[in-house]
């Protein structure tokens, strides 16, 4: 049922986009599969604003060290275009399948104007170039759509169980969710989810 | 699944732990706030302590009253309790007393890469270290019962990746922790300098308790060409590089798990079967060196070895994002293909055509910025434009929280020096001594609300003592933003959430009889007026200004709705040099390059109205809050 073993996903995104929650409902969905599951998140200082990068590992036969190897992840989840290429030109495997929210947030050197920010045409050509497989997903308009621009990080938790790059039960995906959360709060969630999972099925 | 930080937490509750206390710190944040959740049904005393050096001594007092205890505390913090630390060893304790360290190699949020380590040794306790966040459980269990078998506090070092690490960790029966406290007088707990052989010998009796404890095994061949040394977290990277490089029959690995006193009989045991030794550990080589000193008290047994390491350049020091200290899989796997002439190639491979794509990409680097709306931003726009029109070169000073930011192009580069938490204010009491001599730039210093109660006050207090000169700008925003916001004395909450009795800053600013101004930062105008006064006016001034950290206040409902009116903005022709955007750099402020206008991203947006007062077309407009509307009748 993996791909590889050990299998590398990353997300990737900015300080403030959710990343941690995302992997949080990632690796309860595993965990419950019995498999051993490493984590690593790096933000710290730069969760403000800066870049935040989670590594998940994967194995059925042991426990990995909290961080991913360069040139070995299998799947990138990325909430910023821009992020997901600094990762992927470092972490991208051969093999790499990389799902993204389209929507730029130019860092402050692009917004001073010391750097541009790449259009995302050019943008998606390159990260397109470096992967097996591209999904674009307009993660934080149906975020907009599920009631919360903040919940696009459950959209791409969606779109990536949608995908079935790892297949598992929708169930699984969706168990951690309404762990969590209660009231307004699951049902944003729930939807977010769920127009994410359509976004995935559809590809 | 848990982190490092709640797998010690569990450990401790398992353990029976009684009293803990801690000042917020990353990446060990998060263990007092586990202890905390559980604190009302466990019976645990838990707080957030004013620093660490009392946060320790509140831990201390549940030890010497018969209960376990915790401190938590941040390399950096250790620092500010190390005074107090390095006399338990001499005056004993009596309940299992457990400090954990969270050193920061990379510097992932902290100002330095400090290996605390070393400090283990001239405060005579015993480290331990553990590798995953499912050993950090059962080393942090363990650590009570050893605390209370040598009657010396026992020291924990964690790391980032073990504390912001998440893991499968297997739990174990809580024995909750029921003594009643009682504090025995005699014969008390004295420190005396006679007690320092007591110490020496009370680590010496450790060493059979390492010996029958698990945390040191060796894995590999019983005759192995090269043996890997590793502690921490980089034992998983010794086992990685091992598999990667399929190398299992020809490398060994120590894990060395009890770091001080240093096990010498496991490491001896490893000289005696392989004669090349590779170490693997974060910041600085304290492993490496503690082997070698064993090795040259046997070195007539042993004979020539060969080491490879940090001192010897084979694990070399590699500059990251912020530090150098961090071990990762790379290293490791290229240090062991090295040693063993292995060739190894590693990192992400491309087509030509995809490597031209990506050399015409423009690649802006993302550094850490205030958050939309944070108060700091407008605090430091006006603490910049203030001296640029004081014009006399004054300078602020700065110190440590999210307004350490200050010192990069999201708080304009305003401050000029970051040392320690408190530091700008006692800098500040120094300079602002400097006058008769000569100096005659304005000072300014800069200070956090947590900061001030950490270790605000006394310098404070000394320049009011000694009439020092200088303007102290108190960055109010009601928590510890920093580390995710953690009530201080002024918050009126303690670590439960339950009402405390609050201390504000303005009353204790008032008692110092110190000349206070308070303000608010949004009011940037007001503000710029203020200090400019303020500084003309001379003399030890507090200017407190006081507006809540926009990531918990302005949030949902509170937000108030800003636009930009495409009609009033004139673009590039406005003359302004894109203010909003370009120069005061709210992340929100957007650029929308086909109008040639600017555009404010609503979802990023906070609504705190800053960047409309400086737009000076008046472009910017800002609507009442949404929840307000719905209050309406
Ligand atoms: S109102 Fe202006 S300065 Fe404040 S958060 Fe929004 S865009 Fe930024
Ligand atoms: S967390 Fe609060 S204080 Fe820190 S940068 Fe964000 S708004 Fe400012």
């Amino acid at each position: 049922m993996l791909p590889h073993d050990p299998l590398n996903i990353i997300i990737s995104g900015v300080g403030g986009q959710g990343n941690i929650l995302a992997s949080d409902l990632l690796s309860r969905t595993f965990c419950e599969q019995g498999w051993h599951i490493s984590v690593g998140e790096t933000y710290g200082a730069t969760q403000r604003g800066g870049s935040v990068v989670s590594h998940l590992r994967l194995s059925r036969r042991h426990a990995y060290g909290p961080l991913i190897p360069l040139g070995e992840a299998h799947i990138l989840i990325g909430f910023e275009p821009l992020e997901v290429l600094r990762i992927l030109r470092e972490y991208g495997h051969a093999d790499v399948r990389v799902v993204m929210n389209d929507r730029p947030l130019p860092p402050l050197e692009a917004l001073q104007g010391q750097s541009a920010y790449p259009s995302l045409d050019a943008l998606k050509a390159a990260i397109g170039g470096m992967s097996r497989q591209l999904v674009v997903v307009p993660g934080t308009r149906l975020a907009q759509e599920a009631g919360n621009a903040q919940a696009q990080n459950v959209v791409m938790v969606g779109a990536f169980a949608g995908l079935g790059w790892i297949p598992l039960e929708k169930g699984a995906y969706l168990q951690p969710i309404e762990g969590l959360f209660s009231g307004t709060k699951l049902a944003v969630n729930r939807k977010a989810f769920e127009l994410g999972y359509q976004a995935g099925q559809r590809q | 699944m848990m982190s490092g930080n709640e797998a010690a937490a569990r450990g401790a509750v398992e353990a029976g732990v009684q009293v803990v206390a801690s000042y917020p710190g990353s990446p060990s944040v998060q263990v007092l706030e586990c202890l905390a959740a559980v604190a009302r049904e466990r019976e645990i005393y838990a707080e957030w302590s004013i620093n660490e050096k009392v946060a320790l001594e509140v831990a201390a007092a549940g030890s010497l009253a018969g209960l376990r205890a915790l401190a938590v505390m941040k390399a950096d913090g250790l620092n500010v309790a190390l005074d107090f630390l390095t006399t338990l060893p001499l005056s004993g304790i009596r309940g299992g007393l457990v400090l954990i360290v969270s050193d920061d190699p990379g510097a992932h949020s902290s100002v330095k890469e400090e290996d605390t380590r070393y400090l283990a040794v001239p405060a005579h306790i015993p480290l331990l270290e553990p590798t995953t966040p499912a050993d950090t459980r059962d080393m942090i269990a363990w650590a009570f019962e050893l605390s209370e078998k040598c009657a010396l506090p026992v020291m924990v070092r964690l790391v980032t990746r073990i504390c912001h690490a998440r893991g499968n960790v297997t739990l174990q029966p809580i024995h909750a922790g029921s003594q009643t406290p009682r504090f025995d007088p005699d014969p008390g707990y004295i420190t005396a300098a006679r007690f320092h052989g007591r110490a020496h010998e009370r680590l010496d009796n450790l060493l059979p308790l390492y010996a029958a404890a698990p945390f040191n095994p060796y894995t590999g061949p019983a005759d192995p060409e090269l043996t890997i040394v590793a502690g921490g977290v980089s034992h998983c990277y010794a086992l990685e590089a091992v598999e990667r490089l399929a190398a299992g029959d020809r490398v060994g690995i120590l894990r060395v798990g009890t770091l001080w006193p240093f096990p010498e009989a496991p490491v001896l045991a490893v000289l005696r079967r392989s004669r090349r030794v590779l170490f693997l550990e974060e910041i600085e080589p304290f492993i490496e060196e503690q082997t070698k000193l064993v090795a040259a008290e046997h070195a007539a047994e042993l004979g020539p070895l060969e080491f490879l390491g940090r001192r010897t350049g084979q694990v070399p020091w590699v500059q990251k994002a912020r530090g150098m200290g961090e071990m990762d899989p790379d290293i490791a796997t290229r240090a062991l293909a090295a040693a063993l002439d292995i060739p190894f190639e590693q990192g992400a491979t491309r087509s030509a055509e995809a490597q031209a794509a990506l050399d015409d990409l423009p690649m802006p680097l993302r550094q850490p910025s205030f958050c939309a709306g944070c108060p700091h931003r407008a605090a430091y726009w006006a603490i910049k434009s203030a001296l640029a029109m004081d014009g006399r070169q004054g300078f602020a000073l700065g110190d440590i929280g999210c307004y350490a930011l200050g010192v990069m192009p999201t708080g304009y580069q305003a401050i000029r020096t970051v040392h320690s938490m408190g530091s700008g204010v006692g800098l500040a009491a120094g300079f602002g001594k400097l006058r008769a001599m000569g100096l005659d730039q304005p000072v300014v210093a800069v200070i956090g609300d947590s900061t001030f109660y950490h270790s605000g006050i006394p310098p404070l207090l000394n320049a009011k003592t000694t009439g020092a000169d200088y303007l102290c700008i108190v960055l109010d925003n009601g928590t510890t933003a920093m580390t995710g916001h953690q009530p201080h004395p002024g918050c009126g909450v303690d670590a439960l959430g339950d009402p405390t009795s609050a201390m504000p800053i303005a009353d204790l600013v008032r008692k110092l009889e110190i000349p206070l101004t308070v303000g608010d930062p949004y009011d940037v105008h007001g503000t710029v007026a203020a200090i400019l006064e303020l500084l003309q006016r001379g003399g030890l001034q507090v200017l407190l200004l006081q507006q809540p950290c926009a990531l918990q206040a302005l949030k949902g409902d509170k937000r108030r709705k800003v636009t930009v009116d495409p009609e009033r903005c004139r673009g590039d022709a406005c003359g302004c040099g894109r203010l909003c955007s370009r120069v005061f750099a709210c992340p929100a402020n957007t650029w929308d390059s086909a109008a040639g206008r600017a555009v404010i991203d609503e979802v990023v947006c906070a609504g705190c109205g800053v960047c409309a007062a400086l737009c000076p077309e008046g472009a910017i407009l800002v609507e009442p809050p949404q929840g307000d509307a719905h209050a309406a009748p």
